[in-house]
């Protein structure tokens, strides 16, 4: 089967101003790459500020203008420059965003659904979807801050899958949500990759994330360290350390913590990243450029090979 | 309903306070100028040629010798009842030269006022809408370099091109000069009116630019632009539909809050243009020491600018569903 969407290499970066007039890039994605298959639910996951939400937005062409983008996105097998993307976007591609802030304030959800399109079709199919995802004909006429949360976010996955889409980013669905909710939207999810649609969850929580997806790649600090399939985790076959830190650090892991914390963007130059809290570091960890390569059914940034771990 | 009279209830109090607060500070003002009003308005030489009985009449006419206190619960009572008392420089009553005065600067002061408005907005979210291009830095240099221009220096340099060089404006005065008033036609008091118009307008253009360029970058910066994007929506239909909806509510503050601007504007720009309106009445009120004059257009001054931000909170209501629909609910 055929990628729905593939990232290679990808890195996105800021021009930013720092004391006076200097002016410096700083690369918040490095060399990220993944790919998602029809079908699939793809999960990143990444402690906050390690880059996932420009990953969304990046795929989306719709990075802030003092930011650029270096790498390669496909999609469906042909490269995913920024006009095809604002072709794509709201069709064959759909965000679903954190929360309601991303609803215009001052618009009914009903009028927002429509995108300005008028006339019976549309709002037949409105109703349908808010229909599927349990919110009444009413909810069109609310406007956001009357909505609750978890109709706020029922709202947003209508309003991603209205023009049943290809492609899915979800970045972040569920936050502040208790775990049945969580459960609930996830199974929304569940149902679009079962109609064969490419989902790309985005999320902090590797707990929900293990539940929901079939393969999780795993972000520190801007850069992938590890794609593994789920089944990856409770068999204990991870090939990272910090992976293996994130799986330890949950309650059905051993549910010890990692000391130390991610690095800001730029503050280690070269090496593995990870190296100042990994329990394996050796010397020629902290020096050049730590290849991404396959190992197994997935991949790692890791100099330590899987016999000498054991 | 309830809701509603009480928000009226609740203004029209606090109506009533700001002027009395108001006038009591334009009296205080006054009283503590250093101006003697029978030196300024009689002059020393014709002082020195009276006889004490005669400035005795005269200090009695302008109040000098009633207590401050005493003056102001005397004009305070009368203004009460509707009476604002006679212009001590013009012998009339003091709303019938506020309503004359009004008459010839209300509109002047309205086409400036819709004139910056309306350009202001289209300027500015025009400069929020390419920004960093060069319509943006030439809307912003142009804003900067009128917003720390002098009202009074502007005005004097649009009498100097129009007037003076190119001859094709008149100099000043609300009509021509030593015309009879019945020949007078409104062409000439259009032409009399377009330079202290447009001195207001082009001032008051920066101030509704700049705020609503910062305003458009951020709604184009916001979450639900970003989600509009995302979901294709195209660049009209964002800045129609978001964009405008989004910034109605702070072009309304703007504008309704400017109006106080424009009343401030117009005291310069008459005076300068020497155009007998509102503003140029509470300049010679002021310095003649016509307490009652000054009293009267401070008074309607205020309430004029008061009752611009009442509309523009009565306007946001209809706007944002959040203040409609929760006065609603309660």
């Amino acid at each position: 089967m055929n990628p729905i969407l593939e990232v290679r290499h990808l890195s996105i970066s800021f021009l930013q101003y720092e004391s006076g007039f200097r002016r410096r890039m700083l690369t918040v994605i490095r060399d990220l790459s993944l790919t998602v298959l029809p079908g699939e639910i793809v999960a990143v996951v990444g402690s906050s500020g390690s880059g996932k939400s420009l990953l969304a937005h990046g795929i989306l062409g719709l990075l802030p203008y003092n930011a650029s983008m270096q790498g390669s996105i496909l999609y469906d097998g042909t490269p995913l420059d920024p006009a095809r993307a604002a072709r794509l976007r709201g069709k064959e591609i759909s965000l679903v965003p954190q929360g309601v802030n991303y609803l215009d304030p001052l618009m009914t959800v009903g009028a927002q659904l429509r995108k300005g399109e008028r006339g019976a079709e549309i709002k037949k199919r409105c109703r349908e979807v808010l229909a599927r995802y349990g919110l009444k004909e009413e909810t069109q006429s609310l406007y956001p801050f009357e909505l609750s949360g978890g109709m706020a976010r029922r709202v947003l996955i209508s309003s991603a899958v209205l023009q049943s889409p290809r492609l899915i980013l979800a970045d972040e669905p569920t936050p502040g949500l208790d775990a049945q909710s969580a459960g609930r939207i996830l199974g929304h999810f569940r149902e679009m990759a079962k109609g064969g649609a490419g989902v790309l969850f985005i999320t902090h929580d590797l707990d929900l994330a293990l539940t929901v997806s079939n393969r999780v790649v795993v972000l520190y600090a801007g850069e992938t360290v590890e794609e593994a399939s789920a089944s990856d985790f409770a068999s204990g076959k991870l090939r990272h350390p910090y992976t293996q830190a994130l799986w330890k650090a949950l309650p059905c892991g051993e549910f010890t913590a990692v000391s130390g914390a991610q690095p800001y963007p730029g503050e280690i130059e070269q090496g593995c990243l990870f190296a100042p809290r990994c329990p394996h570091c050796r010397a020629q960890c902290t020096s050049g450029e730590i290849p991404y390569h396959p190992a197994g059914n997935g991949w790692v940034r890791c100099l330590l090979s899987p016999q000498e771990e054991e | 309903m309830r809701h509603r009279l009480q928000f009226a209830g609740k203004k029209l109090l606090r109506m009533i306070l700001l002027l009395l607060g108001v006038s009591l500070a334009a009296f205080l003002l006054m009283n503590a100028s250093p101006l003697d009003p029978l030196q300024t308005n009689i002059g020393q030489a014709a002082l020195g040629s009276m006889s004490q009985e005669q400035i005795e009449v005269l200090e009695a006419y302008w109040g000098k010798n009633t207590p401050p206190a005493e003056r102001y619960l005397q004009w305070l009572g009368s203004a009460l009842r509707g009476d604002f008392g006679d212009s001590l420089l013009y012998r009339r009553p003091v709303l019938q030269i506020i309503g004359e005065r009004l008459g010839g600067s209300l509109w002047l002061m309205v086409s400036a006022w819709i004139l910056s408005g309306v350009l202001g907005f289209l300027l500015g979210a025009a400069a929020g809408w390419t920004r960093g291009k060069w319509p943006d830095r030439l809307i912003r240099g142009y804003c900067l370099l009128i917003s720390s221009t002098p009202v009074f220096w502007l005005a004097i340099l649009l009498l100097l091109v129009f007037a003076v060089w190119l001859g094709i404006l008149p100099i000043g005065l609300s009509v021509p000069i030593g015309a009879d008033a019945a020949s007078v036609t409104l062409a000439d008091r259009l032409a009399h009116a377009i330079l202290p118009a447009l001195t207001l307008s082009v001032t008051g253009v920066a101030n509704i630019a700049l705020h609503t360029r910062e305003k458009m970058i951020d709604v184009l910066e916001s979450d639900y632009v970003l989600f509009a994007r995302a979901r294709g929506e195209s660049k009209s239909s964002i800045l129609l539909r978001h964009g405008l909806r989004n910034m109605a509510l702070p072009a309304i503050t703007l504008q309704f809050g400017s109006i106080s601007e424009i009343i401030g504007g117009s005291v310069i720009a008459e005076q300068v243009f020497s155009y007998p309106g509102l503003g140029q009445a509470a300049v010679s009120a002021g310095l003649g020491s016509d307490m009652p004059l000054l009293l009267g257009i401070t008074v309607v001054t205020a309430a004029l600018v008061f009752g611009g931000n009442f509309i523009a909170d009565l306007l946001y209501g209809v706007i944002d569903p959040r203040i409609r629909r929760r006065a609603a609910h309660k």
